[in-house]
């Protein structure tokens, strides 16, 4: 077997690429050439979460805007250790459940603080 | 996959107990509120007696848990119940800053505990994924604890030059295992020392080992590593200092060891050289720096730098007696440290702690108990017999000198000599200097004089009975000699 062989078998995952980029590409020409489009200021300006994307840094801003962002990430992390943990559960067995229920009391236990400190009160 | 044994987790209780009551603690804390910081860092200590009585008891079995990422025996039994002591210590000195103001948090008990954990994983880690874990369990509730007071410009800097080194060693050290899981295909310490026996030092092993060695090196601040420990020391709260002093460089000390004499024993002509340089760097950089400080925070840093590069000295040996001389001499340092801290807490003036160097002129007239107290510590420090301080660097010497290390024995006798200068000084301070403003009437916390007075027993009385610390300290190394 030639050394790069075994590429051969990620051509399914290749083949899909390509089509979800031209698919997408598709779906952004088509709705900028179809659709309608009247800017004015409200609807250019930053929505929801913060400043301008292109703008001096050196402003002031408000800080609960990261302590939101990482209490987010927390939580984010969380989910991306719980699906492989739900598809692999079969093989892991008691140990592997027990042990992301210890992972997940862990985790209770830092929002009983923050929430208790008051980090989620945005007033 | 074997059917999981809860038995297996028997030799990690300590660790267990400790993460439970943290977490018990935190809970208590935070529904009580910062009133209640006191009565957690009681409570902590208790803890940490419970831990402590965990760790003795377990019967010294080298025993592996958790698919072989941890192991237990005499080596990390030692180095748990140093570390268990010192935490103790640390929370001791702290105790009557915690009562109000803004060292009043309920978090710093907490956290002190959460990094005793890492601390102890440390000590116990048998595979380089445990090793990073505990490494930064370790790390970050000290970088928290070195900003712990937010309105202090100097602390939130400390804080921050502590993280941000702490996060640019911690990448070395993870390029460093990358480098090694690359080359050997394995993180299990045993696995790894068989295939490095087996292939000789590959280069890209080499270089793998010298970045967790930097990486490492970061965390003991050796020199050319040690930029961020005297403005650390200084910036942060000096209960936190204390802290920092006391415990953290055991378990980074004794990772040293088993590393060096575990995975990285075939590498042993090529890491012999990075500790030779480490060692004597640490050596005159902490001798000569400190020659010219007038802090005492800062002074004691650099101390601790020189220091680290006699518990180098010890581990260069590479054989039981080098490291019982290890063991030994950062047990002592570590309680010579926890009396001289207590003691540089007790002294204020106008309720702030005095942290200029003549600040201490004249202590010696207003409380001579005192005085005398850390002038017996500094001697201690400096190496004058008959106190533990001179035994500490006594057995180093030897162990080195029995492996053949003459040159750098030299230098490190020589290098002694210069730092006693400024161990010498503060004494000459507080003794014949005049007195320029009073130091405060109110006495301090009884736990400080506790520490204070335990530390200084130890080091006067040391000689009395020396065997029973060094026998424990032999048998711990030779367990990690097999």
């Amino acid at each position: 077997m030639a050394p790069l062989d075994f590429l051969a078998d990620y051509l399914p995952i290749l083949v899909m690429l390509f089509i979800a980029f031209f698919i997408a590409i598709a779906m952004v020409t088509a709705s900028f050439i179809v659709g309608k489009s009247k800017p004015d200021s409200a609807k250019l300006s930053a929505y929801e979460c913060g400043f301008d994307a292109f703008d001096d840094a050196r402003h002031k801003f408000d800080v609960r805007f990261y302590l939101v962002a990482i209490l987010f990430i927390i939580f984010d992390l969380e989910i991306a250790f719980l699906f492989p943990w739900a598809v692999s559960l079969g093989d892991i067995g008691l140990f592997g459940f027990w042990s992301m229920v210890i992972f997940l009391g862990v985790l209770t236990i830092g929002l009983i603080y923050e929430w208790n400190k008051g980090a989620l009160d945005w007033e | 996959m074997t059917s999981f044994q809860w038995q297996s987790l028997v030799p990690i209780l300590p660790e267990i107990t400790m993460a439970v009551g943290a977490m018990a603690l935190l809970m208590v804390g935070v529904f009580r509120g910062d009133k209640s910081a006191q009565l957690l860092n009681i409570l902590s200590i208790g803890l940490l007696l419970t831990v402590l009585g965990l760790i003795l008891g377990i019967t010294p079995f080298t025993l592996t848990t958790l698919n072989n990422a941890l192991i237990t025996d005499s080596f990390s039994q030692f180095g748990k119940a140093v570390i268990a002591v010192g935490l103790m210590a640390a929370l001791l000195l702290s105790h009557r800053d915690l009562r109000e103001g803004v060292m009043g948090r309920f978090e710093f008990p907490v956290l002190v505990l959460l990094s005793g954990i890492g601390m102890m994983l440390m000590v116990s880690a048998n595979n380089f994924l445990s090793l990073y874990v505990a490494l930064e369990l370790q790390s970050f509730p000290l970088y928290v604890l070195a900003a712990l007071r937010r309105d202090n410009a100097q602390s939130a800097e400390a804080g921050v030059k502590y993280f941000i080194l702490g996060a640019l060693s911690s990448g070395f050290l993870l390029f460093g295992i990358s480098l090694l899981y690359g080359f050997a295909g394995t993180l299990d310490f045993s696995l790894l020392a068989g295939t490095l026996m087996q292939n000789g030092a590959v280069p890209g092993a080499v270089i793998g080992m010298v970045f967790v060695l930097t990486g490492l090196a970061f965390k003991i601040s050796a020199v050319p590593f040690h930029m961020w420990t005297p403005d650390v020391y200084q910036g942060a709260p000096t209960i936190v200092t204390s802290l920092f002093a006391i415990v953290p460089k055991i378990a980074a000390i004794l990772l040293f060891l088993r590393l060096l004499n575990g995975p990285f024993a075939p590498l042993t002509p090529d890491w012999i050289q990075i500790i030779i340089f480490l060692s004597i760097a640490s050596m005159i950089w902490g001798a000569l720096a400190g020659l010219v400080q007038q802090n005492i925070k800062r002074l004691l840093a650099y101390s601790s730098i020189g220091n680290m590069g006699y518990a180098l000295l010890g581990v260069l040996a590479a054989s039981p007696e080098g490291t019982a001389s290890v063991l030994l001499y950062m047990t002592i340092y570590m309680i010579m440290t926890a009396g001289t801290f207590a003691i540089i807490l007790s002294v204020t003036r106008h309720g702030e702690g005095v942290e200029s160097l003549h600040g201490f002129a004249g202590l010696s007239k207003t409380s001579p108990a005192k005085a005398y107290a850390l002038a017996a510590l500094m001697f201690s420090m400096s190496g004058i017999p008959p106190l533990a301080g001179f035994f500490g660097k006594l057995f180093v010497f030897q162990s080195l000198l029995e492996s053949g290390f003459y040159i750098v024995a030299v230098i490190g006798v020589v290098t002694s000599v210069v730092a006693a200068y400024y161990y010498l000084k503060i004494i000459k301070i507080m003794f014949f200097d005049e007195q320029q403003e009073s130091f405060d009437d109110a006495p301090s916390s009884q736990a400080r004089y506790f520490v204070a007075a335990l530390s200084l027993a130890f080091v006067l009385f040391f000689i009395v009975n020396p065997n029973v610390l060094m026998a424990t300290t032999r048998i711990a190394a030779q367990s990690l000699f097999g």
